[in-house]
């Protein structure tokens, strides 16, 4: 009966959506099967067949390792991984409806944050990791685990912590006299933005209109939060407030600022802007190093990374976002084997060193932080400085955790098409913004 | 046909069989259920139950393994600013269409099928080829072109008049102009195509008997041409209205889901996104059944005002 259910909304819905086969810039609406699949471990004999769905392909680096080592570790219990890479909407989408009808679910999928808590009403049809996750919690940043957690449940394991930093251009930041050691706190952020305005000619930065990583990220550097741990909305609370105020005044009072081209960090408009030296530095979390490497190829050698500038004295220097939880469903043909492949793939030792090393993550395990093999050079250490992780091992304590609520994603796009659009873009009074927008999340919760 | 095929087989038990087959097919009270019923299996299976469904669906909250009753609900929260913006967005983008898309087919119709104009069929031709492109392929292309930067084709385009940059992409009246601009380049030739079909069908009598009572080709225009062409404006009118409240690609290659301030927010579009993206089905079902009333209305009124349901 439920399968009716969902196959009775789904034409009508869909219908509209498969217009087409998706262009070159990475639109997609509808299509047939995956844009990528990989099998893993196919000469593995006698093996259980696992599937795993992704939303990019870049994290199969994680799970290539994974299964030839519980291979070798397991010669009587041997894996094939069928992994199938699908759009980022398509497999959400997919994933919910396979889960809503009971039927068509993979073993394993990965759920971005933004996306996750819808996942988590009614009963998440996940299951619950808690005899893996807990006897490792000491050796982690526990937050980055309650982020995929319900009523004391955890679902999903992390790929980083996303800690939140300042990547300068420092042949900018030298042209126009500034010394990015010397900025501490925002207020000197702004004084230096003022510098590289009057000295150069770029900005000082790009501020986010059309997604939710600044902001987010800046709110909760300060502790502050879309919603608290009770589920309530705060959106429109004093510290957001006023953060959404600095961010509006980066570009419309201090003028150091631009609009971000193309709305956000991940528009291509934006990487052609900053390739060309367009901003003297962005506010980004520390997977964002991939994006440097793979699009703006020109500023190699000329980044550094710093923690954010502080808001107040003792304050927290970054803030852990974005991020995206592996989880095992429900659907899986067998739960025991997929959960313990999973933390033999996210949550053991070699699994955090290779989240580094072949994804150029900040792996949450902060216990391997310091060993020989996070050392060695790759592409990142190549294109940034050596002491990543140095710094990092500082800032261990000063993530916070995110409450994420099913609807998170309610906020997210309010975030995304009013509150920003309307502050910064449109220069209209934040406190206002951001009530309307949190009256309008608090409508769609009550019922 | 049936009974000579198998007087070969020379069966007699299955000659009776296909005679009643053939007898069957042949009948004239049976046969035209038989050629209708494709038609009919595939409009209960795949729209009217799915209708009913979504129907009912709409009176609940559904969760994986929790279908509850929650009576109305899912209407009442329909009352809120977004779903409003999403309508008026709708409604705009359909009056636009269909004026625009009534008006200027008809207009260039005329044009190609009188005989002053020269290369009418390259004009035919290159006003049909949009319609074989893909609304997402298009809608790159749209996209780079009216771009927020100075280089941008269109930015470009209106400097070389003196007028400043436009950021295309974020101001509701341009942005409901990128829509509406790209469905009109879209679909110009497939309504040209229809209006030039029903221009033959035009007697040619008509034009010689007002020629001979001396109307001029302005009054021609509005007082046969027109006139006659009244079965396809009732069509192409009806099919853009339909189609301008299903938009939803339009809308989707400019912004994906979330346009700024919701310029692009479109009925189908906050289907797509409260009902698939923030998984709440049941809302999505209640926004696709007042959709699917008001789409019903409209055309009604609309087939009522240009007597459509009138006996010619």
């Amino acid at each position: 009966m439920k399968k009716w259910l969902v196959s009775a909304l789904v034409p009508s819905l869909l219908m509209a959506a498969c217009g087409g086969n998706g262009g070159d810039g990475g639109e997609e609406a509808g299509g047939e099967g995956p844009e990528e699949a990989e099998v893993i471990g196919e000469e593995a004999e006698d093996a259980t067949e696992l599937t795993l769905w992704l939303f990019g392909e870049q994290h199969l680096g994680v799970f290539e390792p994974a299964v030839e080592r519980w291979n070798e570790n397991n010669p009587d219990n041997q894996v094939t991984l069928n992994a199938e890479v699908y759009p980022f909407d398509q497999m959400h989408n997919n994933l919910r409806l396979a889960l809503q009808s009971g039927e068509g679910a993979p073993d394993i999928a990965d759920v971005e944050i933004s996306e996750f808590g819808p996942f988590m009403q009614g009963e998440p049809q996940f299951e619950s990791m808690n005899e893996y996750v807990e006897p490792i919690l000491d050796d982690v940043v526990e937050e980055r685990f309650e982020i995929y957690a319900k009523d004391g449940e955890y679902y999903g394991t992390p790929y980083h912590i996303g800690s939140t930093v300042v990547y300068y251009n420092t042949e900018i930041m030298d042209e126009a006299g500034v010394d990015i050691d010397s900025i501490e706190t925002w207020e000197d952020y702004v004084e230096a933005g003022e510098q590289v305005v009057e000295n150069t000619d770029s900005v000082m930065t790009t501020v986010e209109t059309a997604d939710q990583i600044n902001f987010w990220g800046l709110i909760s550097q300060q502790g502050s939060d879309y919603f608290d741990e009770n589920g309530d909305v705060i959106l429109d609370n004093e510290t957001n407030v006023s953060t959404l105020q600095f961010l509006s005044d980066l570009v419309n009072e201090y003028e150091i600022a631009d609009t971000t081209p193309g709305g956000e960090h991940h528009a291509e408009e934006y990487y052609g802007f900053m390739n060309d030296g367009g901003a003297a530095s962005v506010v980004m979390p520390m997977w964002y190093m991939g994006r440097f490497v793979d699009y703006m190829p020109d500023l190699k050698g000329k980044m550094e990374i710093r923690p954010l500038p502080l808001w107040e004295e003792g304050g927290n220097r970054t803030a852990g976002m974005g991020g995206t939880g592996t989880v095992v469903t429900n659907q899986a043909e067998d739960p025991e084997l997929a959960k313990e492949f999973m933390a033999e793939a996210k949550l053991s030792e070699e699994a955090n060193i290779d989240l580094w090393t072949e994804l150029g993550f900040d792996p949450p395990m902060h216990t391997v932080w310091g060993d020989e093999e996070m050392k060695e050079s790759n592409q990142y250490f190549d294109y940034f400085d050596d002491e990543i992780f140095d710094m990092l091992l500082e800032l261990n304590d000063e993530v916070e955790a995110l409450n994420i609520t099913p609807n998170v994603s309610d906020v997210s796009e309010q975030v995304g098409t009013n509150v920003l659009n309307g502050a910064i873009r449109q220069n209209e009074d934040p406190q206002q913004v951001l009530e309307q927008a949190a009256d309008d999340v608090r409508n769609s919760m009550s019922d | 046909m049936e009974g000579s095929t198998s007087t070969n087989t020379n069966t007699p038990p299955k000659r009776v069989r296909s005679s009643i087959w053939s007898r069957f097919l042949t009948s004239k009270k049976i046969a035209p259920y038989v050629f209708v019923m494709p038609f009919i299996i595939s409009f209960l299976a795949l729209f009217f139950y799915p209708m009913i469904q979504a129907f009912n669906m709409s009176f609940q909250q559904v969760l994986p393994g929790q279908v509850t009753y929650v009576g109305l609900s899912n209407y009442e929260r329909l009352l809120n600013p977004t779903f409003y913006r999403a309508l008026t967005n709708t409604s705009v983008y359909v009056v636009f269409t269909v004026v625009i898309l009534v008006v200027f087919p008809a207009l260039f119709a005329v044009f190609l099928n009188s005989r002053i104009v020269k290369f009418r069929n390259f004009f035919k031709a290159a006003l049909f080829v949009p319609a074989l492109t893909s609304v997402i392929v298009a809608g790159v292309i749209f996209r780079m072109i009216f771009g927020e930067t100075e280089a941008a084709v269109a930015n470009e385009i209106i400097g070389f008049f003196g007028i400043a940059p436009i950021d295309w992409q974020y101001g509701s009246i341009s942005g409901m102009f990128l829509m509406v601009i790209l469905c009109c380049w879209r679909w110009m030739g497939v309504n040209i195509l229809y209006f030039l079909a029903g221009l033959q069908n035009v007697p040619h009598e008509l034009y010689e008997a007002a020629d001979i009572d001396g109307a001029s080709a302005f009054q021609k225009l509005l007082y046969v041409t027109i006139p006659s062409l009244k079965p396809v404006i009732i069509f192409v009118s009806t099919i853009s209205i339909i189609n301008g409240f299903r938009m939803f690609e339009e809308s989707y290659v400019f912004w994906e889901g979330s346009s700024p301030g919701n310029i692009g927010l479109t009925v189908v579009g906050y289907i797509y996104r409260e009902g698939v993206s923030q998984n709440d089905l049941g809302f999505g079902a209640a926004i696709g059944v007042v959709l699917m009333l008001v789409i019903f209305i409209i055309s009604v009124l609309q087939l009522k005002f240009v007597g459509a349901f009138k006996e010619d």
